[in-house]
């Protein structure tokens, strides 16, 4: 099968590691009593599970940084596109519960004194529809923009910078109370998803599932396309762009191919990400945040897409312990992080890894051992 | 204008003190003012105003101001001011206190809006004549406002007498209102109908608005085209106002982006604690000031200038430190630099909370900075020129030292050929860090001044690092000119475009705008072209 | 151009000119080609060698002239990748492989095939493709690093591995920049030979610096300089013209 043609070893461990948990977490949640040690607390679940949405938006950034050189500093805007879509399909479930009971508007736009629903809005009471949005709508912004980026060569710190500017002008955007989607609160009091409580623990361990389901799907499709003569001919672009040109490969339909699938996963990883936090606001647009996702992946190792869903988990724990111990540091650690990572781990937690273990096996390093700092 | 008027009636009291004879010719017209009801004392100020005697307009003054009582015991019209339940009684020309009566013993003459507009524009004639340019001045402002036609005669005789320019183009103006609204053909109409349309304010635009009204049709289209004419220039006045706002914005963006332009555009570092380096020279002011405040205020004025070298020094410093101990080892990885300077900027901006504290920190602004300038129609805050001029100062001398010094040929000569200047003796390293250092150092003193005119928190940077980039790449890297050009053209797109889209959306539209700019020419608007970029 | 012309050639320049900020890199070039032909151009150091190869491959647009391949195509109007799909095959001057990939991938990434994005994802490398790429291993003498790292390759396996993309590419034109450059003498022998052997199936076009190996190679010879064509004939024809001798010795 086309899809499970590369996995190879480690990524049949990766893969069962996370069923294990995506069965073990709802588990522990559900059937052991309270008391017992090893219960899963509903805020536990839905900790874990954020994990695993970040962990498919730190895949969907690897996929392109890692195997295709194109540092996006904007990944975040394609995830919270994604969860906005998916906002604003649970805002329309809420119906005529909202505080002014409007059975058509959303509280926010009946305090703006809102007569109708904009027509962007119609049809995000259809779930299917949604769905369909949390793909389609950063799909297609990323293929715009791409288009018009890869078409004319922009490329390196240029190509970061203007995806920087991206999502700080999308953040700009949905801080407006003009633009109808909720301005500065965003959206957020959600009461259901397909007709079960958000608030209830079956419903968590649900979406916990899907999630592990989600970064399943999507590392498996990660590997499937890095696998193939398409992701090697992205590394051969990341690795020598003009080169690959000169091949006879068309390298900005290549690039525009990868990033609009890697900005949908992002999607689906937002989509993931609003029902199990409660809220989506344009602060998920700050270019902070993309540039957080990016140290993720570095610290997992990048173009290894195990190393980034790694990164993902193992920085978001070390932000959680951090914030709820000594709130003050978080921003120190993360910041030595950032030069600690470069400077020392250049291949991150897998590269330091994958070091050890050659050394181990074979104490003459050999000279055919590959530059792993791509060229750029 | 009510300030003019005051103020020429202050100046004529002056004069009248030394002319008590006039004075008592005046009596018995004062005393008519007491007259009864709203138009025998009309009467009487027309009466008053035809004397031509400047002694009389601090009377109509007070008059205006119901400050003048009739005392029932002689009928003679004295000022009054109460005093608890009652009034104090003066004399009307000398001030010279008469007595304090009770409520009862004097009736105020009261002044309704129409015997207002007599009042005023008696006092314009009154003060036509006066020997004193500034009453004129001020007279023939009173007349154009009041538009009484019976007063033309007197502003004709003041036409024919005035010899200042100034007053003469008032008195004219003044003149043609009053036609304009009053003039017995429509072709003396027309013609002040343009005088006015001359003058070009929101004033003339709004005499005009009620000359249209009412009037024969040719006058009215007159009047309208007018009005349509003084739109049209204010709304340049306006552009040209905006485009003062963008180019202050564009020194702004210029400040915070000048120092990046040296080491992203011509050491091609991407160094995202660039904003950091602002916010530690706007924090250096702020610790030069509060110094001030506590052991030596009366160097108040001077703690901008202080700060200059200090933040320059400071930002320097650390600005080298991060060379020497982080970047240095990135050369050639930008991606990896952007984000290990991105770290850089998260401790900084911790570290200055920890110290500092959260919220904003109140820098003073100096004497000498604060006001504003009227130039025509503009109006430009004094801060707001400082900074424009500061701005183009750094950037001058910048070229200057870079073009000039030893340095600046050392620079060019490593970025240029790192290999070829290392081995005709230039220590490289040195120039690396000094380099990064002086970019740094260049957005401390953008700190300096960005602290003028933003708040000074720990955040303060992460404003502008996005706007920089945008500038840096607008104008194309490698070219300090192109940022400057880069700079303001978006600082004036961005003002010019607010009165209509709003300041978010202008943002937005800035953005986009670069963006696609950016698909177009991928190196700015001054791109280095040849062989040399293309590998 | 009123006319358009017609020509036999696989590679026709005519009047070709391009200018980086007021340098004449080419100056009015113009030379052909002939189809199945073997050319070697020389030129002092600007003479414009890897100029005519940047407009020839695409990268840079000419200010003016004409540029014909196979009589026909315009190249002028082509990006890169069209180019190389026309079967024009390039090697640059600095071994330029892909260092992350294996010998094997480098080569398969090369193979003639179908370059859409579309049909790469979904590609399964078929027998005919495996057998072609174990004789080109064969050929350019590559076959025990075959699943080593590129970039961990001599600088000379470096070429020859580039020179082997080339022959996977199987391009009708084949512009080979300094092929002998950083190469040991019996290298150099070596590669003259192999280029000989593809030059009876193919046009190739090389530029080169180093005369020995233009002797070697025993073919008609261009020289350029300063943008335009100097002379041209065997080389010891041109090298006993006494312009080419100037630039080269004199001044």
């Amino acid at each position: 099968m086309w899809l499970t043609r590369h996995i190879g070893p480690a990524g049949w461990t990766f893969l069962f590691v996370l069923a294990v948990v995506a069965t073990a977490v709802p588990y522990a949640n559900q059937l052991l009593p309270p008391d017992h040690p090893w219960h899963a607390s509903s805020y536990v679940v839905g900790l874990l599970g954020k994990y695993l949405t970040f962990a498919l938006l730190a895949l969907s950034v690897d996929l392109i940084w890692g195997y295709c050189g194109i540092l996006s500093l904007g990944h975040g805007a394609f995830f919270a596109l994604g969860g906005y879509a998916m906002g604003m399909y649970l805002m329309r479930q809420i119906g005529d519960r909202g505080v002014y009971a409007d059975p058509l508007l959303p509280d926010f736009m009946v305090f703006l004194n809102w007569q109708e629903l904009p027509w962007y809005w119609y049809g995000f009471d259809s779930f299917l529809f949604a769905m369909l949005m949390v793909m389609l709508v950063p799909g297609l912004l990323a293929f715009l923009f791409g288009w018009f980026a890869f078409r004319s060569r922009v490329t390196g710190v240029y190509l970061s910078i203007i995806t920087q500017a991206m999502t700080y002008a999308l953040m700009l955007a949905f801080f407006r109370n003009d633009m109808g989607f909720g301005g500065n609160n965003g959206l957020t009091d959600f009461k259901d998803i397909l007709g079960f409580d958000l608030q209830s623990d079956a419903t968590r361990c649900a979406l916990f599932v899907a999630s592990a389901a989600a970064l399943g799907l999507g590392f498996m499709l990660a590997r499937a396309v890095t696998g193939s003569t398409f992701g090697k001919v992205l590394v051969a672009i990341r690795d020598a762009e003009s080169r690959t040109r000169f091949l006879g490969y068309r390298v900005d339909h290549y690039k525009l191919a990868a990033f609009t699938l890697s900005a949908m996963m992002a999607g689906v990883a937002g989509a993931l990400y609003v029902p199990q936090v409660g809220i989506i606001n344009p602060g998920e647009f700050a270019p902070a945040n993309s540039i957080e996702i990016v140290v993720w992946v570095a610290v997992g190792g990048r173009g290894t897409l195990i190393g980034a869903a790694l990164g993902a988990v193992v920085v978001n724990y070390a932000k959680t312990v951090f914030t709820g111990t000594f709130p003050e540091y978080w921003l120190f650690f993360l910041g030595g992080l950032f030069v600690f990572v470069t400077l020392f781990m250049p291949r991150g937690i897998l590269g330091v890894a994958d070091d050890l273990r050659r050394r181990f096996r074979r104490p003459s390093a050999p000279s055919a051992r590959p530059a792993d700092q791509p060229a750029e | 204008m009510r300030l003019f008027c005051a103020c020429a009636v202050l100046l004529l009291s002056l004069t009248a003190l030394g002319n008590a004879r006039a004075d008592e010719d005046l009596r018995p017209l004062v005393d008519a003012l007491g007259g009864g009801n709203f138009r025998e004392t009309a009467g009487a100020v027309a009466d008053l105003a035809a004397t031509g005697n400047p002694a009389a307009a601090p009377v109509l003054e007070l008059l205006r101001a119901g400050d003048l009582y009739t005392r029932r015991s002689d009928g003679v019209v004295v000022r009054g001011a109460r005093a608890g339940r009652d009034i104090a009684l003066s004399d009307v020309f000398t001030g010279e206190e008469l007595e304090t009566v009770g409520r009862r013993e004097a009736r105020q003459i009261r002044v309704n809006n129409s015997l207002r507009r007599d009042i005023d524009a008696a006092l314009g004639q009154l003060t036509l004549l006066s020997p004193d340019p500034r009453v004129r001045a001020g007279a023939a402002q009173a007349m154009f406002n009041a538009r009484d036609s019976a007063a033309l005669p007197l502003l004709e005789e003041a036409i024919a007498r005035e010899e200042e320019p100034e007053i003469m183009e008032r008195l004219i103006l003044a003149r043609a209102a009053i036609q304009a609204l009053h003039g017995e053909s429509d072709s003396v109409r027309l013609e002040a109908i343009d005088e006015i349309a001359q003058r070009g304010d929101r004033e003339a635009s709004a005499l005009l608005a009620t000359v249209a009204r009412d009037a024969p049709p040719a006058v009215t289209e007159a009047a309208e085209a007018g009005i349509a004419a003084i739109e049209r220039r204010l709304a340049l006045w306006n552009m040209a106002q905006n485009v003062v706002f963008g180019l202050s914005l564009g020194s702004v963006l210029l400040l915070a982006a000048i120092g990046l332009a040296i080491t992203f555009g011509v050491m091609g570092v991407i160094n995202m604690a660039h904003g950091e380096m602002v916010m530690l020279g706007a924090y250096t002011t702020f610790v030069v000031q509060e110094i001030i405040r506590t052991s030596a205020p009366w160097l108040f004025d001077w703690s901008l200038l202080i700060a200059l070298p200090l933040a320059f020094l400071v930002a320097g410093a650390v600005g080298v430190a991060i060379e020497r101990g982080v970047i240095r080892f990135l050369y050639g990885r930008p991606l990896e630099t952007l984000l290990a300077t991105w770290g850089l900027s998260l401790i900084l901006q911790q570290a200055v909370r920890t110290i500092f504290g959260p919220t904003n920190r109140q820098v003073g602004t100096p004497d000498w900075m604060t006001g504003s300038i009227e130039l025509g129609g503009l109006s430009l805050a004094m801060n707001r020129v400082v900074i424009i001029l500061f701005a183009l100062a750094v950037f001058a001398a910048l070229i200057v030292f870079l073009r000039r010094s030893r340095f600046g040929l050392h620079m060019r000569a490593v970025t240029q050929n790192r290999a070829m200047a290392s081995s005709m003796g230039i220590r490289t390293n040195w120039v690396d860090a000094l380099t990064f250092g002086l970019g740094s150092g260049i957005a401390g003193i953008a700190g300096v001044a960005l602290s003028q005119i933003d708040n000074v928190s720990p955040n303060l940077g992460q404003a502008y690092i996005i706007d920089s980039f945008m500038v840096v790449v607008f104008g194309g890297v490698g070219n300090l000119w192109g940022t400057l050009v880069g700079a303001m053209t978006l600082g004036v797109a961005n003002k010019l475009m607010e009165p209509w889209a709003g300041a978010v959306l202008a943002k937005i539209f800035v953005l986009v705008f670069i963006i696609l700019f950016i698909q177009k020419r991928p190196r700015g608007l001054f791109a280095l072209k040849g062989r040399a970029v293309d590998a | 151009m009123a006319y358009p012309p017609t020509t036999d050639a696989i590679l026709y320049l005519d009047g070709v000119s391009v200018s980086f900020d007021g340098f004449k890199a080419l100056n009015a070039l113009s030379f052909l080609i002939d189809p199945g032909e073997l050319r070697a151009i020389i030129g002092p150091n600007g003479a414009g060698k890897t100029t005519m190869m940047d407009v020839v491959t695409g990268k840079t647009r000419p200010d003016g002239g004409t540029v014909l391949f196979e009589g026909k195509v315009d190249l002028t109007r082509q990006d890169e990748a069209a180019i190389a799909g026309l079967g024009i095959g390039r090697k640059f001057q600095k071994p330029t492989v892909f260092e992350h990939h294996s010998v094997f991938d480098n080569l398969l990434l090369a193979l003639k095939g179908n370059r859409s994005p579309y049909r790469t994802l979904f590609a399964r490398l078929g027998r005919d493709d495996r057998g072609r790429i174990d004789e080109i291993l064969g050929i350019i003498r590559l076959g025990h690093v075959r699943e080593e790292p590129a970039g961990a390759l001599s600088h000379g396996q470096k070429q020859w591995l580039e020179i082997g993309m080339l022959l996977a590419q199987d391009p009708k034109l084949l512009l080979v920049d300094e092929p002998a450059a950083g190469m040991t003498d019996a290298e150099t022998a070596e590669t003259a030979t192999l280029l000989k052997e593809i030059a009876q199936s193919h046009s190739v076009v090389v530029v080169e610096h180093d005369m020995a190996f233009v002797r070697e190679l025993g073919c008609r010879v261009t020289v350029l300089h300063e943008g335009s064509v100097l002379a041209e004939g065997s080389l010891d024809q041109v090298s006993a013209d006494h312009r080419v001798i100037e630039v080269y010795l004199g001044r």
